[in-house]
């Protein structure tokens, strides 16, 4: 039971009338490394920002670390601070250098002395390699700099589990090695994750687990080699036979 | 085809265009200089609506003559590169150019030539230009309304001295850098009220107001030592708990006698007028109308229904409404549903009144660059676990304030600009008082001098703010 960090229960959600999330139950394991798969629409992404309550969910229950994520939950920024998260398309403030957008939360939020922030966030930007950079604003970076600067920013509040949202869709295709490697290393180090991405190659390399959803379900959940190996459901072999 | 193509000049005959068209556009524009401010045709013997544009045709050839791809001259590249791109524009600029030598002698002669400034009574006014005189004379009235004349010292020293203290930024050192933007927002416009109250109006350091404030440090200061749990309920009940006991138990007459500047005389706030009460106006309404608009701006996009509704409620009906009927509701009505031993002064009413006026229009331009940011900013500051003030304050707010520095730029001028209507409520600011003087039988007649006057400082002023929020957007810019 306590190493059930994230648990999900009969969860439903909807946007207006539509329903994007159908009887979900999911259970992720500390330091597990879980990659979403399935085809766009398929409600991956809500997923995953249900699970920090970016989107809130009608039914159901997901608890977090021991905390039931609800509407009176007061502590909903606490969870926050321990789910990191990166987006598609980075969402690194413009306004900030790269230092200042990695420290400004652990500073603000966990009221780190500033000199810690600092000291903390050049070790995570030099982990993903842009510790050069710290200075500069994230309008003078290239998109993979922007990515790796996003999970140094998230890094840097040191969070139990890492949500990745298909961290490589926005990037051009000589930058996404960069951010996987990156997203390779933080998986070595044990960081629980749960990644939506259609990188295939990382899921074969990392993943203990894929799971594959199409509309608003889970279909298919299995242990990486198994599920490239012998996949069950005809919807799973579709997918992978187009995307392989 | 262009029937002008074979004047197009080449290699061969390069100066010979470039001298001819020269010589054609240095007269052309010699005649209209002539005939403008020495009065002299010297091409009169042509019939008459030639001569009236021959200029312009002579000036059009040359123009045409000298536009040379690539000559080399960096003048003459210039000039067709800017001004002389084609037949069309070549025209306009000469028809510019024209105008602007038609009109220079009539503006001169008005302005200086013939206008009078010596003496100190209407009759030395008799040239035909402006009479400067009707200015100097009216000028300490155009400055401070009818604030005594002995006294006017104190306003000079406050804004000196305000003026000095507004520039501290310039002078900060590092070390003091940070504390910067707390001083403008909350330290300046409380030395400047205290300025103006005390010094300018000559006010008591006790007043009806000074108890609230004593008695908002006081529960702040001991607001600290209170358990969060139970901030709620003492921030309700000290404060006022607190001004009811100072306003009424202590000795209330005596204290105002006491706290007095002796020599100072209480100039009260009808007497002020003239610029310094323009400024007064549109400092302290400045001042107000940003937060105000703030919270509106927040307020409209909160999730909470009440605040929502009570923000669009707010911003609907201040936009609404003509501001010169809020200016007169602020004067007629509102004291009547004032208890009777209450008074506000005018001039307060009349600061709020603009303040909540401008705050609707603030509103509405923030508003527009709240929802100018991606949606991913908010996700990305909630990730982070940052709560509804932090993302605000941190992430959200710096990033839309610097978008809409051009709008709010715009509404504070604008405010500069609409602080003539207290004339409703009998304040006379520097319109005001103009109107009033140009009624005066002694000076008949010189509206023109001073409308002109006042659109001049007007212009400064405007033109200065205008400078300012530019600057401030250049600082800020940043790469998306």
């Amino acid at each position: 039971m306590s190493d059930k960090i994230i648990q999900i229960t009969e969860m439903n959600k909807w946007f207006g009338d539509f329903q994007v999330l159908k009887n979900i139950n999911l259970e992720v394991e500390k330091n597990k490394k879980i990659v979403v798969c399935g085809p766009s629409g398929s409600g991956k992404s809500t997923l995953i920002r249900c699970i920090n309550r970016l989107e809130e969910h009608q039914q159901g229950s997901i608890i977090v670390d021991g905390n039931e994520l609800t509407e009176d939950t007061k502590d909903i920024e606490k969870i926050r601070a321990e789910v990191g998260m990166v987006f598609q398309q980075f969402n690194l403030f413009p306004h900030l250098s790269i230092l200042d957008n990695c420290t400004l939360a652990p500073i603000w939020v966990k009221k780190m002395p500033k000199k810690n922030a600092e000291e903390l966030a050049l070790q995570h930007l030099e982990k993903v390699q842009i510790a050069d950079q710290a200075s500069k604003y994230p309008g003078q970076l290239s998109g993979g700099q922007q990515q790796r600067c996003a999970i140094a920013r998230a890094l840097c509040m040191e969070p139990k589990i890492m949500l990745f949202d298909e961290p490589t869709s926005a990037l051009d295709p000589e930058m996404i090695k960069e951010v996987l490697d990156a997203m390779v290393n933080l998986a070595k180090a044990g960081m629980t994750m749960i990644v939506v991405t259609h990188e295939m190659g990382f899921a074969k390399e990392v993943a203990d687990e894929v799971i594959f959803m199409d509309e608003g379900m889970i279909v298919e959940r299995a242990e990486t080699k198994e599920f490239f190996a012998h996949p069950k459901s005809d919807r799973t072999k579709l997918f992978l036979s187009q995307i392989l | 085809m262009n029937k002008l193509n074979f004047l197009q000049p080449d290699k061969n005959n390069f100066n010979t265009y470039l001298y001819t068209g020269v010589i054609l556009v240095a007269l052309s524009i010699f005649i209209v200089f002539l005939n403008s401010f020495f009065n002299k045709d010297i091409i009169s013997f042509l019939p008459g609506s030639i001569s009236f544009f021959l200029p312009l045709i002579l000036g059009f050839i040359g123009l045409h003559l000298i536009r040379i791809d690539y000559s080399g001259l960096k003048f003459l590249d210039a000039i067709n590169k800017n001004i002389n791109t084609n037949n069309f524009n070549a025209f306009l600029s000469l028809l510019i150019v024209f105008v602007v030598i038609k009109s220079l002698p009539p503006l001169l002669s008005w302005f200086i030539l013939d206008a009078n400034i010596a003496g100190d009574s209407k009759d030395v006014c008799t040239g035909t230009g402006a009479c400067w005189t009707y200015i100097k004379i009216w000028f300490n009235r155009f400055m401070y309304g009818m604030y005594p004349n002995a006294e006017q010292w104190r306003i000079n020293l406050s804004f000196i001295a305000l003026a000095f203290l507004g520039t501290i930024g310039f002078f900060a050192t590092e070390k003091f850098k940070k504390y910067l933007t707390l001083y403008y927002v909350a330290v300046y416009p409380v030395i400047a009220f205290f300025f103006i109250f005390f010094f300018i109006s000559g006010g008591p350091i006790f007043f009806d107001f000074s108890y609230g404030i004593i008695a908002a440090v006081i529960s702040i200061i001991i607001g600290f030592f209170i358990p969060s749990k139970f901030k709620m309920y003492y921030f309700i009940i000290v404060p006022i708990t607190l001004y009811i006991l100072l306003k009424y138990v202590f000795f209330y007459e005596e204290l105002i006698e006491l706290g007095k500047l002796e020599s100072l005389e209480w100039v009260e706030t009808g007497a002020w007028g003239g610029l310094s009460l323009t400024f007064i106006v549109s400092f302290f309404c400045l001042i107000f109308c940003f937060p105000i608009g703030l919270f509106l701006s927040l307020g409209r996009r909160s999730d909470f229904p009440i605040i929502k509704y009570f923000s669009i409620g707010m911003i609907e009906f201040w936009r609404g409404v003509p501001l010169i009927t809020v200016l007169f509701m602020s004067s007629v009505m509102f004291p009547m549903f004032l208890p009777e031993d209450m008074f506000i002064d005018k001039l307060v009413r009349v600061i709020i009144a603009i303040s909540l006026f401008e705050a609707a229009y603030v509103a509405e331009v923030i508003r527009g660059g709240l929802q100018a940011l991606p949606r991913g900013q908010y996700d990305a500051a909630k990730s982070l676990g940052m709560g509804y003030w932090k993302m605000h304050i941190l992430v959200i707010l710096p990033q839309a304030l610097k978008l809409v520095i051009p709008g709010i730029a715009n509404t504070f001028l604008a405010l500069v600009k609409d602080t003539p209507l207290i004339f409703v409520v009998g304040l006379l600011e520097i319109v005001g008082m103009l109107n009033l003087a140009k009624t005066n039988p002694e000076w008949l007649g010189f509206a023109m001098e001073g409308y002109v006057f006042a659109s001049v400082l007007f212009f400064i002023i405007c033109y200065a703010m205008s400078k300012y929020s530019y600057n401030l957007e250049q600082k800020y810019k940043t790469e998306r």
